[in-house]
């Protein structure tokens, strides 16, 4: 990204919600004491690897599971996540998993592909109400402090779901095989042509 | 002769020290370019140039362990994976924040060259004439008239794309073809017109990348990876451009860990005799001695050099006799703009990744309009399709959300404002003693703010935005504005004026320091105002003009 990215960014991200945005523009508090080895269990690898998988399926392009997201999720969680983030999305794999066992009498892992996608559907929805609450309390602090220069508002953390699913469209799409099988990937373009047409189905650019 | 002994010194290899140390030694003169940090070589040292998303372990992203690392660079778009080890190790280079400033800085071979956006224009003379109509700062000693082959002189080189447009406040220059719009960008330009007329004007950017082959240099490959640096050489850059055509004189050394620590200063002759640098692997001190100096540090480095030097004469350093030295800080004012989504163009996508945008050159506080503040400002911006990080609200989860990530989303338009700052004598640099960089030098100090001027000006820049979007038809159109912090234009300028009297500026019409005329400082340290176009370009012809009335004056025996 450069600067005229970032100007572009800033005006969208502004304008709604762009997932994996945030991630570039936003400066976090720095320093962590929550452990995160356990992610890197084999074993929670294959469960972030499983909810990508869910969030993302193979269709006629490969999906999460192929670009190892699990693995990409908890080196992410691990070096840029703040602490309270971290704590949030650890907690998040365990929630995860009781919500499962609470609908459907088992783990996650366990779940067939149906119910794995019916349950990360109502975690999606659980999520965006969650981010829609958030939101409007984030305003209605702000209204209650405009006064207040020296005020710092909160850091309410996501959603856990919210993290796994910006984690997994990220990890992705950026991944060697989703840029270059779910998106067409070209390094060295060699010229430019706006206006170039375009068909229902073609695939995105993977760079930008 | 000593080893140690040229016939010039260039302090600083960015932008303008590069253009000092080609167009010297290309006059025959053997010169030293001397750079603070590591050198970073052609082609070779640009390691993640070709590297694909996946080969970044955070996909280009920052850690927290950079976010503490990096406590000035975090606060905006630099700080990112890919290109980290070409922005300064701020924990070695420390700088005291009286009030907040966004320092962004570039300690290697090339400077911020390497990094920098690389849009290029020209000022009218409606800039040059700003100060002296208004009363403020100094007026410029020079005009456009004194600028126009110097321009010229730069762009033929450094090559510039871009159109003839015929705006009457952005004069041509001589331009390579220009890259061309998109179609959502030239349906906004077409409704645009429809609606301003000539009154304003949307344009393709004027760009430093190359869009045919030139001295050696590959054209561009539309990858916009520009700021990786560029295997193919295609946008400006001293590694691409000066620094070849300096060495192929035969005349320069370049010399990369060296800190100049002052310029030497003879009291006898009231020039300068060299200047003193710190190795910075060694920490040990050498000494260079040369019959002129260009100074080319970067602008607040420039004015840092001069205010650590002949202390012993001037108490505030070399070039301070006028009281104006790290004094009038500019930069440009921005983070304030709109964007929305454009209808339909379904059936059109893009080719290749265009490094460059669309240009509203500067339309406020002109053929007699007067606002509420005075100068103007300018906006960059461009239409695109979005991509997979976009939100989709009706899908959740599963195939059909991937499948539809999978292609191109609505079209979007966005851009921001790039506004003038005025001088002001009270924002300033200081030397802070208190405190040491890793070298044991003192650091800078900075007490620099936007004031009601630009303020003012901030609100036509988000309203405008706004209101010249809709009448393009853009639809949603979102307004936004942050808070206006100096620095994060990273368009540093104003510590070393030019005028017209020693006793208000601190460079006369040529460059040269009133109070050392065989020291000349060429960069954004120069500018007596900011106007509101990019200015590297300026930097450049500046650079070149001077070093050809330096050599001349030279060979007279004058200096």
């Amino acid at each position: 990204m450069n600067r005229r990215d970032a100007l572009g960014r800033v005006g969208l991200l502004l304008g709604g919600t762009i997932i994996g945005a945030e991630f570039f523009i936003s400066g976090c508090k720095p320093g962590s004491s929550v452990n995160t080895d356990d992610l890197f269990s084999k074993d929670t690898i294959a469960f972030l690897n499983e909810v990508g998988e869910t969030i993302l399926p193979e269709t006629k392009t490969p999906g999460a599971k192929a670009a190892n997201v699990g693995g990409f999720m908890a080196v992410m969680v691990r070096d840029c996540y703040t602490e309270a983030d971290q704590k949030v999305f650890k907690e998040g794999v365990g929630k995860l998993d009781e919500a499962c066992n609470k609908k459907f009498g088992k783990k996650f892992m366990e779940a067939d592909a149906k119910q794995r996608t019916e349950l990360l559907t109502g975690l999606d929805k659980e999520a965006k109400d969650y981010a829609t609450k958030r939101g409007a309390d984030a305003t209605a602090d702000k209204l209650k402090h405009k006064d207040d220069k020296n005020y710092k508002a909160p850091d309410v953390p996501n959603h856990y779901f919210t993290m796994m699913k910006q984690l997994t469209t990220l990890g992705f799409f950026t991944s060697e095989v989703g840029a270059t099988k779910a998106l067409r990937y070209l390094p060295v373009p060699g010229k430019y042509d706006g206006n170039y047409p375009y068909k229902k189905g073609d695939k995105a650019w993977a760079l930008s | 002769m000593s080893t140690n002994t040229y016939d010039a010194i260039v302090i600083g290899s960015g932008i303008s020290g590069g253009w000092a140390a080609k167009e010297l030694t290309e006059k025959g003169l053997k010169t030293i370019m001397l750079e603070r940090g590591k050198d970073i070589e052609h082609i070779k040292g640009y390691v993640n140039a070709n590297k694909g998303p996946w080969e970044f372990p955070h996909r280009g992203g920052r850690t927290q362990k950079m976010i503490e690392d990096y406590p000035v660079l975090k606060r905006d778009y630099p700080l990112n994976e890919t290109n980290l080890d070409y922005w300064t190790n701020e924990k070695e280079s420390p700088y005291t924040e009286i009030k907040r400033f966004d320092w962004f800085r570039g300690y290697h071979m090339g400077g911020r060259s390497l990094m920098w956006g690389r849009q290029s224009y020209r000022w009218h003379d409606t800039d040059f004439e700003a100060n002296a109509k208004d009363g403020i700062g100094t007026d410029w000693p020079i005009r456009y008239k004194d600028l126009a082959k110097w321009y010229s002189h730069a762009e033929q080189f450094a090559g510039i794309s871009g159109n003839r447009d015929g705006v009457p406040i952005l004069p041509d220059g001589d331009f390579m073809p220009a890259m061309d719009m998109n179609v959502v960008e030239k349906d906004v330009q077409k409704r645009f017109k429809e609606h301003y007329n000539e009154a304003r004007h949307f344009i393709i950017g004027r760009t430093a990348n190359i869009t045919v082959p030139h001295n050696n240099r590959t054209n561009c490959q539309y990858r916009n990876k520009c700021w990786l640096g560029c295997p193919f050489g295609a946008y400006f850059s001293t590694q691409s451009a000066t620094l070849p055509a300096a060495m192929a004189t035969g005349n320069l050394t370049v010399r990369p860990f060296s800190i100049v620590t002052k310029i030497i200063y003879d009291k006898d002759t009231k020039k300068a005799k060299g200047v003193e640098i710190l190795d910075a692997e060694t920490n040990k001190t050498y000494e260079y001695f040369a019959k002129i100096v260009f100074v080319n540090a970067s602008a607040l480095n420039s004015a840092w050099v001069l205010m650590n030097s002949a202390t012993d004469v001037w108490e505030g350093g070399l070039g301070s006799s006028s009281g104006e030295l790290g004094h009038n800080v500019m930069d440009h004012h921005l983070g304030v703009g709109a964007g929305g989504r454009i209808e339909g163009f379904e059936d059109k996508y893009t080719f290749g990744r265009r490094a460059n945008g669309i240009y509203i050159p500067r339309y406020r506080n002109l053929n007699g309009e007067k606002r509420d503040y005075i100068r103007g400002f300018g906006y960059q911006g461009g239409g695109s399709r979005s991509g997979w990080s976009r939100d989709i609200a009706e899908l959740a989860i599963g195939g059909e959300f991937k499948d539809t990530l999978s292609e191109p989303g609505t079209w979007t338009f966005g851009m921001g404002g790039f506004g003038e700052t005025l001088p002001y004598h009270e924002n300033k640099i200081t030397l802070d003693k208190t405190k040491k960089d890793k070298w044991g030098l003192p650091i800078l100090a900075f007490d620099v703010e936007c004031k009601e001027n630009e303020h003012k000006m901030r609100i036509d820049m988000m309203n405008d935005a706004k209101e010249m979007l809709e009448a393009a038809g853009v639809k949603d159109v979102n307004a936004y504005t942050t808070d206006p912090v100096l620095g994060r234009g990273i368009h540093e300028m104003g510590t070393a004026r030019m005028g017209r009297d020693p006793k208000s500026s601190v460079l006369n019409e040529w460059n040269q320091v009133w109070d050392a005329k065989n020291v000349f400082v060429t960069d954004g340290a120069a500018m007596a105002s900011s106007a509101c176009q990019n200015p590297s370009l300026t930097y450049m012809a500046l650079t070149a003009r001077a070093a050809d009335y330096a050599v001349t004056e030279l060979k007279k025996g004058n200096i």
